[in-house]
């Protein structure tokens, strides 16, 4: 790099601006890509943890309210002759009741209340099992069956989780042509104020690179001050969001525990955006003095 | 890059030059330049002199005929290389055009600088030449600090630091005293002996007779070429006796 800077470039009042705008558009990248990455982690464990799972449901007989013997049977022969069940097995009376605790309170028990019965059922994650039909083979055999898949009320919540995902990487992106835009905007103004020097050097035997590196090294330098700034004030930003996410007992979206590389991602991004704001700086340059006899 | 010391270091063909739409400023300029040659180029006031001056600086493009800078045609040299070409070409400025951030020293540093010099020979060849133009002590001064004539001397010493091949003078003398002018005269021929091809746009008639160099006149956009202009015509010198010998340009140059 250039040690040396023949144009002014530090005292340029239009350029002040630029640290600060990175600065906050770093801030924002940070808080975007920690979203996704949140996001792309949360979707994940849903997916693996519930994918394998699911509950038949046995409602109990209107007339003696209790689900008989030979209907749990039934459901059970049906389950396992099923391909990719993997295991079936009935939650207890005691582990029934234990789940509506929270709602009846322990008069459950007392109350003898018509429980419907309920059967786990583990499946083969890499087998792809028709619910519908499976629901189909139930209700023929035994009246009052149902299999409540995970999935789909799971899919739904990938399916916006994924939305925001998407949004977020837009959010990015914008990021990014935001910081262009501006660069080349101040690149430009630049060029305009110093336009007699840049002049002079040219006709003086100076290359365009030169130039161009005088304006890159600058752009380089308020870049990495303004994503340092940035990043900053990103990170007990971060902290706070993760100390309210656990305060809301959303323990389903992991703020923490991230792999070494991505903790490695939002260490660079300032670089990245200040790599950005470089070349985009050069290319600006460039592009100008090529219009230069 | 070598150049032929027989071929023209200057050479311009039919060139004309009009400014957008507007009429022609030069029309049908033929001349060449001879290595080691001293011209003086004369004309009016808007005659086209900054304009053909400009055309051999690469600072402009003819809209006709052909300009070769030392055996180069410029219309087709690579962009790339023009730098190389332009800095063989020392320019002094009518505007002087010096960098108003920069200091005296790194004014003249400029073109070494650009093209690489180590900051050692910098030092040394910048503090010589401006303790030759007796700038010496104004070394850390901004330009704005400067009288007209400091400034035009900084100009003067940016211009010839490369030890260029050719040199491009517009006014040098227009802001400085006689006894400055003449010791600048004395330092571009000093500079032409050497090998430097000069041309020195002026008014100043009186130093245009006693220097007695071929001359270039410009009238109305068409150049009128000296009855012979010959290389290195230096005999009937009145400055080798009005100043005297300075051993110490030697040095530098």
């Amino acid at each position: 790099m250039i040690n040396r800077i023949d144009l002014p470039l530090d005292h340029d009042a239009h350029a002040r601006f630029l640290p600060w705008l990175i600065a906050f558009m770093v801030y924002l990248a940070v808080l975007a890509v920690v979203g996704i990455m949140v996001l792309s982690k949360t979707v994940n464990n849903w997916d693996r943890g519930v994918s394998g799972t699911l509950t038949v449901q046995l409602a109990p007989d209107q007339k003696t309210d209790a689900v008989s013997k030979s209907a749990i049977q039934e459901t059970l022969e049906v389950l396992r002759s099923t391909p990719g069940v993997i295991e079936a097995s009935l939650v207890s009376e005691n582990d029934t009741l234990s789940l509506v605790e929270p709602w009846l309170g322990d008069i459950a028990g007392m109350a003898d209340l018509p429980l419907p019965r309920l059967i786990d059922v583990t499946m083969d994650v890499d087998v792809r099992v028709d619910i519908d039909a499976l629901n189909q083979r139930l209700a023929i055999s035994v009246p009052g069956a149902s299999v409540d898949d995970h999935g789909v009320w799971l899919d739904r919540l990938v399916r916006m989780l994924q939305t925001l995902q998407w949004i977020a990487i837009s959010v990015v992106t914008v990021i990014v042509l935001v910081t262009v835009g501006t660069v080349v905007f101040t690149t430009k103004t630049g060029l305009a104020v110093h336009g007699e020097a840049i002049q002079v050097l040219h006709l003086i035997g100076a290359q365009d690179s030169y130039v161009a590196r005088q304006f890159a090294s600058r752009a380089l330098w308020l870049g990495l001050r303004g994503g340092l700034t940035g990043l900053l004030f990103a990170i007990p930003t971060l902290y706070a969001i993760r100390f309210y996410a656990s305060h809301m007992q959303l323990g389903s979206l992991s703020v923490t525990d991230f792999a070494a590389y991505q903790y490695l991602l939002i260490a660079v991004l300032p670089v990245i955006v200040a790599i950005i704001a470089m070349m985009t700086a050069r290319n600006t340059v460039l592009r100008t003095l090529a219009r230069m006899p | 890059m070598s150049v032929i010391t027989t071929e023209p270091v200057v050479r311009f063909e039919n060139v004309g030059l009009r400014y957008g739409l507007g009429p022609e400023v030069l029309q049908d300029i033929y001349f060449e330049l001879e290595a080691g040659s001293f011209h003086f180029l004369t004309g009016a006031s808007g005659a086209g002199k900054s304009s053909l001056m400009k055309l051999m600086y690469m600072a402009l493009r003819p809209t006709r005929g052909l300009i070769s800078m030392f055996g180069r045609d410029v219309a087709t040299t690579p962009r790339k290389d023009l730098p190389f070409l332009r800095r063989r070409v020392g320019v002094v400025f009518q505007e002087y055009r010096l960098l108003n951030h920069l200091s005296t020293f790194d004014n003249v540093a400029l073109p070494l600088r650009i093209s690489g010099t180590s900051e050692a020979e910098v030092r040394k060849n910048v503090e010589e030449l401006l303790a030759w133009v007796g700038l010496e002590n104004h070394m850390k001064s901004k330009p704005a600090t400067l009288s007209g004539g400091q400034q035009q001397r900084v100009s003067i010493a940016r211009a010839v630091i490369a030890r260029p091949r050719v040199l491009l003078a517009d006014e040098p003398t227009g802001n400085v005293d006689d006894r400055m002018a003449y010791r600048l005269m004395h330092l571009f021929e000093e500079l032409n002996r050497l090998g430097t091809t000069v041309v020195i746009a002026t008014h100043n008639q009186q130093l245009v007779e006693q220097l007695g160099h071929p001359v270039l006149h410009l009238e109305s956009g068409i150049l009128h070429l000296p009855e012979k202009a010959i290389a290195g015509e230096n005999e009937n010198n009145p400055l080798s006796t009005a100043v005297p010998y300075d051993p110490d340009v030697l040095n530098y140059l």
